[in-house]
C-alpha cells in the first residue's frame, strides 16, 4: 500500500465525517478488502473465520471513528483496530497469538474479495429486540434505504434511524461473545 | 449477513455522529476537576496557612510534581485511547514526575541533618494522605474509565492504569493543598502508595470494565 492510497482513504473519511455517505460506502468498501487481506494473511490455521473479524473490524470501525483524528493518518488507524479485533477472535476462541506490534508497514495487504459461509454477525443480529433487528435487516440484507424502510414498517424515518443506530452499536458490543 | 450488506447498514448510520474524542477528553478533565474539588472542600479543604505557606519552595515544589505526573498522564491516556496513534514520547514524559521527586528526595538528604530523616518521612499526616488521595481520586477514576470505554484502547489494562495516575494525579493536587507535610521525603512515600493504589484500581477497571 502507498501514500496516495493513505491520502484517498483520509480524504474519503473526511468527507464521510462531514456528512457524505457516498464516500462513507467507498471508504468501508476499500477497508473492508484491505482488512480481509491483512486478516487472512494473520489466519494461518482455521478456528477463526477470517470474515468474521473482518466484519467486526468495520462495526468497532463505525462505532469507534470518532477516534481518529483527522489530521492523522487513516491506515495506522485502521489496522490497530483491526490488529486488536483479531487477537480479540482468537482469545475467545481459547487460543493465544503473537501479532507482532512493529509490522504494520509491512502488512499493508492487498484487497481480497469476501467468501461466504454461516456468520458470527447473523448470532448477533438474531439477539436484537425485534424492533431493531427489523431494520437492521431490513437496510443490510433487504438492501432498502431508511425511506423505504420507514413505510415499509410504518414507522418515522427518525425511529428507523434511532433503532439502526442502537442496533448496530448492539451488534458491535455482543459480536462474538455470546 | 454478507459483508456487502453489513456496509449498506453502516452507511444508512453515517449520519449519527459522535463527539470527536480529543474534544471529549478536555471536557472529562473538566468534569472530573470540579468533582475532586467539591470532594476535597467538602471534607479536608486547604490547609489554614496555605498563604504564607506558598512562599515557601517545599510546599510549592508538591505542586510541581503532582502536576507534572497529571499533566504527562493526560497526555499518555489521550494517545493511548486512539487506536494506532503514537505514544512513544508521552511514555517518556511520564518519567519527568518521578525524576523530579527523586532530585528533590537527594537534596533534601542534602540540606536535612540524618537525625531528622525519619520524622519528615513518617510526618503527620500519612494516614489521611493514604485515605484522601484515594477517596478525592475515585470520581475522577470513574471518569476516566468512562471515557476509555468511550475511546478505543487497543491496551486497556495499560490505559486504566494510567487512568488511575491521572485521577492519583489530579487528587494529589488538590491533596497537597491540604496537607502540612511538605517534605519531599513524606511525598515521594506516602503520596506513591496512594497512587500506586489508584493505577491498581485503574489497571483492574481497565481490565474488566474497558470493552469494546
Amino acid at each position: 500500500m502507498t501514500g496516495k492510497d493513505e491520502a484517498e482513504l483520509s480524504r474519503l473519511l473526511r468527507a464521510a465525517i462531514a456528512g457524505d455517505e457516498r464516500a462513507y460506502a467507498d471508504f468501508l468498501h476499500r477497508i473492508a478488502a484491505l482488512v480481509r487481506g491483512f486478516v487472512r494473511r494473520k489466519i494461518v490455521q482455521g478456528g477463526v473465520d477470517p470474515e468474521d473479524v473482518v466484519q467486526e473490524t468495520l462495526l468497532a470501525i463505525h462505532v469507534k471513528r470518532h477516534t481518529w483524528r483527522e489530521d492523522a493518518p487513516v491506515l495506522p488507524w485502521v489496522y490497530a483496530i483491526a490488529r486488536f479485533k483479531l487477537i480479540d477472535a482468537f482469545r475467545r476462541r481459547g487460543r493465544r497469538i503473537e501479532v507482532e506490534l512493529d509490522e504494520i508497514a509491512e502488512t499493508f495487504a492487498e484487497p481480497e474479495a469476501e467468501t461466504v459461509s454461516e456468520r458470527d454477525i447473523n448470532r448477533a443480529l438474531d439477539g436484537l429486540p425485534p424492533s431493531q433487528r427489523s431494520v437492521v435487516s431490513s437496510i443490510s440484507v433487504d438492501g432498502h434505504s431508511i425511506g423505504e424502510t420507514a413505510v415499509k414498517l410504518g414507522i418515522s424515518e427518525t425511529a428507523v434511524r434511532v433503532s439502526l443506530h442502537r442496533g448496530l452499536a448492539a451488534i458491535a458490543k455482543r459480536f462474538g461473545r455470546q | 449477513m454478507r459483508t456487502e450488506d453489513l456496509i449498506k447498514a453502516l452507511d444508512a448510520d453515517a449520519r449519527n455522529k459522535a463527539m470527536p474524542l480529543g474534544l471529549a477528553w478536555w471536557l472529562a478533565v473538566g468534569v472530573a476537576v470540579a468533582v475532586a474539588a467539591m470532594i476535597f472542600f467538602m471534607t479536608i479543604g486547604p490547609r489554614p496557612d496555605i498563604m504564607p505557606a506558598m512562599h515557601t519552595m517545599r510546599f510549592m515544589s508538591k505542586f510541581v510534581f503532582t502536576l507534572a505526573l497529571t499533566a504527562s498522564a493526560f497526555a499518555l491516556i489521550r494517545a493511548l485511547s486512539m487506536p494506532g496513534a503514537a505514544s512513544r514520547r508521552a511514555k517518556l514524559w511520564m518519567l519527568a514526575a518521578p525524576a523530579l521527586v527523586g532530585i528533590a528526595v537527594i537534596l533534601e538528604l542534602f540540606v536535612v541533618p540524618e537525625a531528622d530523616w525519619g520524622r519528615r518521612l513518617v510526618g503527620s499526616n500519612m494516614m489521611i494522605c493514604m485515605s484522601f488521595i484515594p477517596l478525592i481520586g475515585i470520581g475522577p477514576l470513574a471518569i476516566f474509565l468512562g471515557m476509555l470505554r468511550y475511546g478505543a484502547p487497543t491496551r486497556p489494562v495499560l490505559a486504566g492504569a494510567v487512568a488511575g495516575l491521572l485521577a492519583g494525579g489530579l487528587a494529589a493536587t488538590f491533596y497537597a493543598a491540604h496537607c502540612f507535610d511538605d517534605s519531599p521525603l513524606f511525598v515521594a512515600t506516602w503520596y506513591t502508595i496512594a497512587i500506586a493504589f489508584l493505577t491498581a484500581l485503574g489497571a483492574l477497571g481497565g481490565r474488566f470494565f474497558v470493552r469494546w
